[in-house]
């Protein structure tokens, strides 16, 4: 496909090779995060609070000390005091000191010879706890007389007079709300929930850890970002980052879940104590399920305005999520994109992050949008349905474009949100006829993506072939990416180019693969460090040539001089540069360090038709048509693959999956039996059409794509419903029961 | 300490004996005892089908067998899949449809599509989706995992 980018022609990019590590990966020898055992390695387990709220009185674990076997036992008094901030919360919520904050609280770890004598250790670990009054709810915890969960957690943000369960406030806006409400024909206020809902990676969290009386070790885990996991274990424990070690696994799924730390710094606190043998920790799934992040509940009003012939003249709305019993819910992204699809002259938003007895919430694939999203998306879809306005000719005629100033500040640049929108008007699914039962739903979504620190260098061995050293764990076929990106920038096969993910000992600091940001920013990294390794290569052939260095060029993996004028010399590959190069000034490498601020967000539009059976409530996906841009897809295939893992995930949060809190306040579907995620036969095909508006920041043009697939699927799937029913449903998920509550309600 | 107990089997058709605890799954003596650790723990509960593998033929969640009951069976996992250089049809077909991401999942769904497959070899869309449906991916949104099992039917019907 031809573009108008920074680059136009390609010979690698936009190809779908086998990925480097795919026969690693089907035949079962890649190595994840619990695939490792070592000689005298001990095996940790964790002692959970079974309360929600409660102040911690004893631990005794005399019992468990004298069982045979049993090296080991942690508690608060093993780390060390005096952190604050960040650092705190993440000690605090690896472990508890005072109290325990929610059902699944870590409150001691024990390690021993082998899995079943550490998990029956942790079994006679006593604690005695004073149970606390607490709070699962979002709008409960702010309201007047609800417990409080930590006093002093709000920062300055907060107006006087709230809650102390409110720690953080968000307000923005622009315009006179009034004079934009008073122009609109049609104004519809509604209020909307979500519930929290889990990452559900497939693999659990697992680690090797180990760390002798010095504060030295070496780690061994399954993350997104390795050197987010050394740096939060080392002030977690109170070393020195680089006094530790770490080797990121193959990672069998993470979605922003494995971004952050929770039984790592446990298995370097037993290791230490233990002599400094390795620990190895794994997760259940139900300690999976009722301590690692899910993403935050929400509470949303929103109002918005339109005139009759499909202009939204005003918007606001307030976003209040709790994300556990910590600050961090990421209701000040929430509040930014809300109404961040559209040319809105009048805008107001609020966002309170609110504490509730939960556990601390973790980033969710552009965590925070789908939640506003939906409440927004499903405003706007009412309002076209009252005045018999298309849903995305109305997306159209308000669309924010290049230049358009965006509700949260900045001036878009290049962006692909019409081209989304016609090419879904476009497509055969927006046009499929509907039976009885049956409805068409339509949403868009955005994600803003991220830079981050990043480093990576490449090296040419001896027979020319390329090294590819990045520090972004491969999550989903980046490996293929960087591979083609080398390849084009080199002009070398892609068989040619091999990529590793570097331990924290071999590169620069890296940010994980999160933000949507690996085959951005990973991939401009890998093809600056080609380029600075190429300028090498060519004074290595100028030198030889006996010609300056700048009168050389490369071009398809060979060395030429630049004209007539620079001398008459055939073209000298990289292989043969490569096998001199001992004599030649030494090994070729080259490296590249920066924190890329090029990056740009990715639009999409997503169509789905359903149908719900009015017996039953039940609603199954009929047609689901993803369109999103990806600036430029290097690998098309792994792009269709993040539209359709993205558009699914989203699916499962809009129609099962849900954290089910009892009135104990302990989680009542720890388990996948219960927390019923997207199973095959649930799911149709899931159609896509990668739109490409270049990203003029990446030197081919990437946006990355990851996040925004999940955030148009809550609206999308709620709007379709409410056409196959007559009814609009604010809350989700929209369960059997819910629906079927919703039918037979007489009201609208 | 539990006395431990000694079983021999059959994994990938090469015979093989451990000890272990009474208490251990199937699942925890192929990745501990055996070595195997291609088939995956995702819950321990049955739900998830990342520990699939077939035993005397038939396909179970080696989560929910004690590893003493494979005494005098054969066990069969993703690591028997290939014939030496020669990757399954499948296995081919994952990688050329992009069928994995992250790739937690798919040692299971192999075994498990091998075993369809063996019962029939010309399965539709939707039986490829209900005999699937015991195994969660949650990265790929099952699109791809789905035509590459129905391309390597075909080639395997072609080829026989």
């Amino acid at each position: 496909m031809a573009l108008d980018g920074p680059k136009t022609a390609y010979k690698y990019i936009g190809t779908t090779p086998d990925r480097p590590d795919g026969l690693d990966k089907v035949t079962g020898r890649a190595r994840y995060g619990a695939d490792i055992n070592v000689p005298g390695m001990l095996h940790g387990a964790v002692v959970r609070s079974p309360h929600a709220h409660a102040r911690i009185l004893k631990i005794d674990a005399t019992k468990a000390l004298a069982m045979e076997g049993v090296k080991a036992v942690v508690t608060r008094a093993d780390f060390p005091d005096g952190l604050d901030g960040e650092d705190w919360n993440l000690q605090e919520n690896c472990m508890a000191g005072e109290k325990a904050l929610y059902d699944g609280h870590a409150v001691a770890a024990v390690a021993a010879t082998s899995p079943l004598i550490a998990r029956d250790a942790a079994k006679a670990i006593v604690v005695d706890y004073e149970p606390l009054p607490h709070v699962t709810d979002v709008d409960a915890a702010m309201a007047e007389g609800a417990p409080v969960i930590r006093d002093g957690a709000a920062d300055f943000s907060v107006p006087e007079g709230m809650h102390p369960n409110v720690v953080r406030y968000f307000e923005s806006g622009r315009g006179e709300l009034e004079k934009g409400f008073a122009e609109a024909d049609l104004v519809i206020e509604k209020s909307f929930t979500t519930e929290a809902a889990h990452q559900g990676y497939i693999e659990p969290q697992a680690c090797l850890g180990q760390m002798g009386a010095d504060g030295r070790g070496e780690m061994w885990v399954t993350t997104q970002g390795h050197w987010f996991v050394r740096r939060m274990s080392a002030a977690i424990l109170g070393t020195e980052a680089t006094g530790l070690r770490v080797t990121p696994s193959e990672i069998g799924g993470g979605f922003g879940g494995k971004t952050t730390v929770f039984i790592e710094p446990l298995s370097l606190a037993l290791s230490r104590k233990a002599g400094g043998k390795p620990v190895k920790m794994v997760m259940t799934r139900g300690e999976v399920l009722r301590a690692t992040g899910p993403t935050a509940s929400a509470s949303m009003d929103v109002k918005m305005g339109i005139t009759k012939d499909g202009r939204i003249t005003a918007a606001s709305g307030t976003f209040r999520m709790q994300g556990g019993a910590f600050p961090g819910a990421p209701v000040d992204v929430t509040t930014m994109l809300a109404f961040g699809n559209y040319d809105i002259e009048h805008v107001h938003q609020v966002g309170y992050d609110v504490l509730a007895n939960r556990p601390k919430q973790a980033a969710y694939r552009a965590p925070g949008a789908p939640m506003a999203a939906f409440a927004t998306e499903s405003v706007l879809d009412e309002l076209c349905r009252k005045l018999g306005l298309d849903p995305i000719d109305t997306r159209l005629k308000n669309a924010a474009r290049e230049g358009t100033r965006a509700t949260f500040g900045p001036k878009y640049g290049p962006i692909g949100l019409v081209e989304t929108l016609e090419a879904a008007k476009a497509h055969a699914n927006y046009h499929a006829p509907l039976g009885p039962n049956q409805g068409r739903g339509v949403a868009s979504g955005y994600w803003m993506n991220h830079g981050g620190e990043t480093s990576a260098s490449v090296a040419i061995s001896e027979d020319g072939t390329v090294t590819v050293s990045i520090g972004t764990p491969d999550i989903g076929g980046s490996r293929a990416s960087m591979a083609l990106m080398a390849a084009e920038a080199f002009g070398v096969a892609y068989e040619n180019v091999r990529v590793n993910i570097s331990d924290t000992g071999a590169l620069g600091v890296n940010e994980p693969t999160h933000g949507s940001r690996a085959t951005f920013a990973s991939g401009l990294a890998t093809i600056r460090a080609a380029e600075d390794c190429i300028t090498k290569l060519c004074k290595r052939a100028a030198d030889k040539w006996g010609i300056d260095a700048e009168a050389v060029t490369w071009e398809d993996g060979c060395a030429k001089p630049s004209g007539p004028n620079a001398g008459e010399f055939p073209p000298m590959p990289i292989a043969e540069i490569a096998a001199e190069m001992g004599e030649t000034g030494g090994p070729i490498s080259g490296h590249f360090e920066d924190t890329p601020a090029g990056f740009s967000g990715s639009f999409g539009t997503h169509v789905v038709d359903v149908e719900v059976d009015p017996e039953t409530g039940r609603t199954t996906i009929l047609r689901y048509l993803v369109v999103q841009d990806a600036g430029k897809a290097i690998h098309p295939a792994y792009v269709e693959g993040q539209f359709q893992g993205g558009a699914v995930q989203g699916i499962g949060w809009t129609l099962n999956e849900e954290y089910i809190y009892g009135q104990d306040g302990r989680l009542q579907n720890a388990g996948f039996l219960d927390y019923r995620v997207p199973v095959a036969s649930d799911l149709p095909m899931i159609d896509t059409v990668i739109v490409e508006v270049p990203n003029p920041g990446h030197p081919y043009g990437v946006r990355g794509v990851g996040e925004t697939g999940i955030t148009p699927p809550l609206p999308a799937i709620a709007n379709a419903v409410r056409e196959a029913t007559g009814k609009r449903i604010t809350d989700l998920p929209l369960r059997p029961s819910r629906v079927l509550a919703a039918i037979r309600d007489k009201g609208d | 300490m539990t006395k431990r107990i000694h079983v021999s089997t059959e994994l990938n058709g090469d015979a093989v004996d451990f000890l272990c605890d009474p208490r251990e799954t199937l699942l925890d003596c192929l990745r501990d005892h055996l070595g195997a650790m291609g088939a995956k723990e995702g819950c321990g509960t049955g739900d998830c089908g990342a520990c699939s593998v077939t035993l005397d033929g038939r396909l179970v969640c080696s989560c929910l067998v004690l590893g003493v009951e494979a005494e005098g069976k054969q066990i069969g996992t993703v690591e028997g899949m290939a014939d030496g250089e020669s990757l399954h049809p499948l296995q081919r077909k994952f990688i050329e449809h992009a069928a994995l991401q992250c790739g937690i999942c798919t040692p299971g769904i192999l075994v498990a599509a091998k075993n369809l497959l063996e019962r029939n070899p010309d399965p539709s869309e939707t039986e490829v989706r209900y005999w699937l449906a015991g195994n969660l991916c949650r990265c790929t949104g099952y699109d791809k995992i789905v035509r590459a099992v129905m391309d390597a039917a075909t080639e395997m019907r072609e080829a026989s």
